[in-house]
């Protein structure tokens, strides 16, 4: 694995590829750039990443093709999505999507750019080693996974549908433990809709990196969590039953467990 | 034009009607006239012929021919006479005052005969009127009224000396007088003239009244309304016509301006989502292509400003780029909420601090274009449940757009804020009614302006029939057909069940008609009068608690205006007063934004002297 560069960024814009390598660099990650899938596709042959970046609207092959030529190819180096096109189909396909780990919506500055980085490096980092610890040491992981009946919007949220036909959503245990911890949480207010695939919080880590989480289902926010609210440790604590974030009233769940994985 | 048909028609249809009347009036009258002259006429001659029968009576008695001879022919001369004359049984005329016929026989069969010797046997007794005749003794000659007197034997005829007449004869001879209906006929004729020449004058002068009645009250605003649905076809929907009669055409004029308000905005509304579908077309492509050099300015910047450490005045500059590039993120981002309509993220926020917000931001252009700000913001405004992004760039808009309206010159803005009550009466749409015993009211077969209709059925006797109440509270637009009126005991019942909606024991405080009410679940009684130009009403939970329901802010400028035919198309995409200047998106993403709040946007405008935006946003309790 020493041999693996940190980065491989792909994007037909010569300005924004030239961006990302210069803010990784410099904060001392190795970088290559592509200008178009298949390009990139000699370099993920050539030599290992960690991490690739990638744009969706490209000509040629676009990034959704991608992930699926990498997906034939056995390729499994995780993902992150980027666009100029930031729609709620594109989110929550870019979380959802064999091989994509995280998204990140255009125009981004150094900061946000970093944050999903690190976070993305970090979350492919856990997932690796749970994976080789659970071939030591089954049923030990340096995670705690969503429990059964929890819907997963890729490794960020999570949804439970509860009796009263009313939902309640959190952050994965994954998702905060690559955002390293948080400090702080930004929550929405009672009473405001929530969509699916857009952030309905963010999570400030300890470094002040912000870590937007994305909602895992449409629903008008019926209750927030003042245990969360007044002590935002909770989440990381219990991120899957007391340190709940919203109880919502969705109003069409079907469609949106679609996108979702239990 | 119209004028040769409307007008036309009508005017001929009058003037026929006046000809067969003053015909009719004619007929009769001169009728009655001649009736009445003649028997004048007859009257005299039968006078005459008795004065002439006593004034030679003696004479007659004494056989003395000569001086009968002579009176008779004195008699004759007069100017009223045509001739006297006298013959005997056998028709021999014996004195005539035209000396030429003494002597001639007179056929039985002449005028002056028939009358007695029609049939076999004469007729010894006439009546007056049988004794007269009317007749014409010429072509061209003028008519005469002839009289005949039959001279009856008496006994001093054959008692006389002479013996002239044997006792066993009746009737002597006969006395013939005529008259010349010169005068008579004359008179007729001028009252015929006169007939003729008061029908003319009447058509005339009514013609020339219809005329000038219908091209004033019917051609002129028929005319107005024919230019005005020209205008409307031609898509000019902001075309006003003028309503200021009371009569049907003014109704039809009042009911085509509300027709072309209802249009504008049902186009305005299609337009906005017609041209949704190609605005998120056109928004994928602007976001992707903007964003893309976007990344390059902000991820630098931002890089930039990471390593900028202890350069306090780069910093700065460097901290400008990137708060600016992120509000053109969020630009963008707006641009495809608008597109894709999203739920803005609603907070509780004062709305005038998201205006001194978006003061701050336009402040520069400010005092470069040498713009008096003038803000009258009323701090007790309630707070209000917005997405202050998506409001600041609200204001941002309006704000550049009355700064483009002054344009070079100098001006003033003023932003007004306040909270204001809007009464439902109008806006708010009843979406549930129950009779007494929870039967549904909504009959949603039934359309009112689109909206379902609330069904009544009404009862008097036996006579009963369905009428549907607008669901829009306040607006009268009811479809009463022939109910009779409520003052005359009709009975307003449930279509299914037939229990009563009429309020007992309370009446109109307006009319003093009889009021229907209804229920609206969980939100109490809507009461109102259905009495024909009254349109009083009342939902009292509504009424009540409707007040200071919205926040109001007027965004006014003094700057050049904006014409009336282009209002209607103020907040459709693409269309833009500013030529090069704008993208013609600002008002639609405006409107997008203040729709997606429930809020309304409207605008009054005078070439000119200047525009003012109204914006409103209601406050959620």
């Amino acid at each position: 694995m020493n041999t693996a560069r940190d980065i491989l960024v792909i994007d037909d814009e010569l300005t924004v590829t030239q961006a990302v390598v210069k803010v990784c660099s410099a904060e001392g990650m190795t970088v290559a750039a592509a200008d178009s899938a298949s390009d990139a596709l000699r370099y993920l042959e050539d030599g290992e990443f960690c991490l690739v970046l990638c744009d969706i609207m490209m000509s040629g092959l676009d990034g959704f093709q991608f992930l699926e030529e990498l997906d034939r190819r056995g390729i499994q180096t995780p993902v992150v999505m980027m666009t100029g096109y930031s729609t709620v189909e594109n989110a929550v396909r870019s979380l959802t999507s064999t091989g994509a780990v995280d998204y990140i919506p255009k125009p981004f500055t150094a900061d946000e750019l970093l944050a999903v980085v690190r976070r993305s490096l970090r979350c492919a980092q856990l997932l690796e080693e749970a994976e080789s610890a659970s071939l030591e040491h089954p049923g030990c992981m340096s995670y705690v996974p969503c429990p059964a009946n929890y819907y997963r919007l890729g490794y960020v949220s999570w949804a439970v549908l509860e009796d009263e036909g009313t939902a309640r959503i959190g952050v994965s245990d994954l998702f905060l433990k690559a955002a390293e911890g948080i400090a702080e949480l930004e929550l929405s207010l009672t009473g405001e809709d929530l969509l699916q695939g857009i952030p309905c919080a963010v999570a400030i880590s300890q470094d002040g990196s912000r870590h937007e989480i994305i909602c895992p289902m449409d629903g008008t926010i019926l209750e927030v969590n003042s245990e969360t609210q007044s002590n935002p440790s909770l989440v990381e604590k219990d991120p899957y039953f007391r340190g709940w974030l919203y109880r919502i009233l969705p109003p069409n769940p079907e469609n949106n467990l679609q996108w979702l994985s239990l | 034009m119209l004028n040769s048909k409307i007008g036309f028609k009508l005017t001929f249809g009058v003037v026929l009607t006046v000809l067969f009347a003053i015909g009719i009036f004619a007929y009769f009258n001169i009728q009655s006239e001649r009736k009445s002259l003649l028997g004048e006429i007859e009257r005299h001659a039968n006078q005459l012929s008795e004065a002439v029968k006593s004034d030679t009576e003696y004479d007659m008695m004494r056989n003395d021919r000569d001086r009968i001879h002579e009176s008779i022919r004195r008699i004759g001369q007069q100017k009223s006479i045509d001739r006297v004359r006298v013959f005997n049984k056998s028709g021999e005329i014996i004195y005539s005052s035209d000396s030429a016929e003494i002597g001639k026989m007179v056929d039985k069969k002449a005028e002056s005969c028939y009358r007695c010797h029609l049939a076999g046997e004469p007729l010894e007794h006439l009546e007056t009127p049988d004794r007269t005749r009317v007749f014409s003794p010429g072509e061209e000659a003028p008519r005469l009224l002839g009289i005949i007197n039959p001279i009856y034997n008496a006994p001093n005829c054959w008692t006389a000396s002479c013996h002239a007449h044997p006792r066993s004869q009746t009737v002597l001879g006969v006395l013939d007088v005529t008259i010349p209906l010169t005068e008579l006929d004359r008179t007729i004729r001028r009252s015929q003239a006169a007939v003729v020449a008061l029908a003319v004058g009447v058509i005339l002068i009514l013609s020339l009244i219809v005329g000038f009645m219908v091209r004033w009250l019917i051609d002129r605003p028929v005319q107005e309304l024919l230019t005005a649905t020209r205008h409307v076809a031609g898509g000019d929907l902001g075309y006003r016509v003028d309503a200021d009669s009371d009569d049907e055409l003014g109704m039809l004029a009042r009911s085509f301006n509300n027709m072309s308000d209802k249009l504008a905005e049902a186009r305005l509304q299609l337009f906005q989502s017609d041209k949704l579908a190609s605005l998120g077309r056109l928004a994928a492509g602007v976001a992707h292509e903007i964003n893309n050099p976007l990344t390059a300015v902000l991820t630098n910047s931002s890089y930039l400003l990471k390593r900028a450490e202890g350069q306090d005045d780069t910093r700065e500059d460097l901290k400008v780029i990137v708060s600016e590039t992120i509000r053109c993120r969020e630009i963008v981002k707006s641009l495809l909420d608008f597109a894709r309509q999203t739920v803005p993220k609603k907070r509780q926020a004062a709305i005038n601090e998201i205006i001194q917000r978006a003061v701050v931001v336009i402040e520069n252009q400010l005092s470069l274009g040498r713009v008096e700000l003038v803000m009258d913001l009323d701090d007790a405004l309630p707070r209000v449940t917005v997405d202050a992004n998506q409001i600041q760039q609200v204001f941002i808009n309006l704000l550049v757009n009355s700064l483009d309206a002054i344009g070079e010159q100098s001006g003033s803005i003023k932003v007004t804020s306040r909270a204001v009550s809007v009464h439902p009466a109008g806006m708010l749409q009843i979406k549930r009614a129950q009779c007494p015993k929870r039967h549904d009211l909504i009959d949603r077969k039934v359309q009112i302006d689109g909206k379902p209709a609330i069904g009544i059925r009404y009862r008097k006797q036996d006579e009963t029939g369905l009428i549907y109440l607008d669901s829009i509270y306040g607006s009268q637009q009811h479809r009463l057909d022939d109910m009779p009126d409520l003052r005359d005991g009709v009975e307003l019942l449930c279509p299914e069940c037939s229990r009563s909606l009429i309020a007992e024991g309370e009446a109109c405080p307006k009319c003093g008609a009889p009021i229907y009410a209804f229920e609206v679940p969980l939100k109490g009684m809507v009461q109102g009068c259905l009495q024909d130009g009254c349109g009083w009403h009342r939902w009292e939970q509504v009424d009540s608690s409707w007040n200071d329901k919205f926040v109001e802010v007027r965004v006014a400028d003094d700057g050049c205006g904006i014409p009336k035919s282009q209002i209607p198309k103020l907040f459709e995409p693409f269309a833009t007063t500013k030529g090069q200047k704008g993208t013609g998106l600002g008002l639609a993403v405006t409107w997008g934004i203040v729709d997606n709040h429930n809020g309304t946007i409207s605008v009054e405008s005078e070439v000119g002297v200047g525009t003012t935006f109204i914006i409103r946003i209601p406050v959620e309790s």
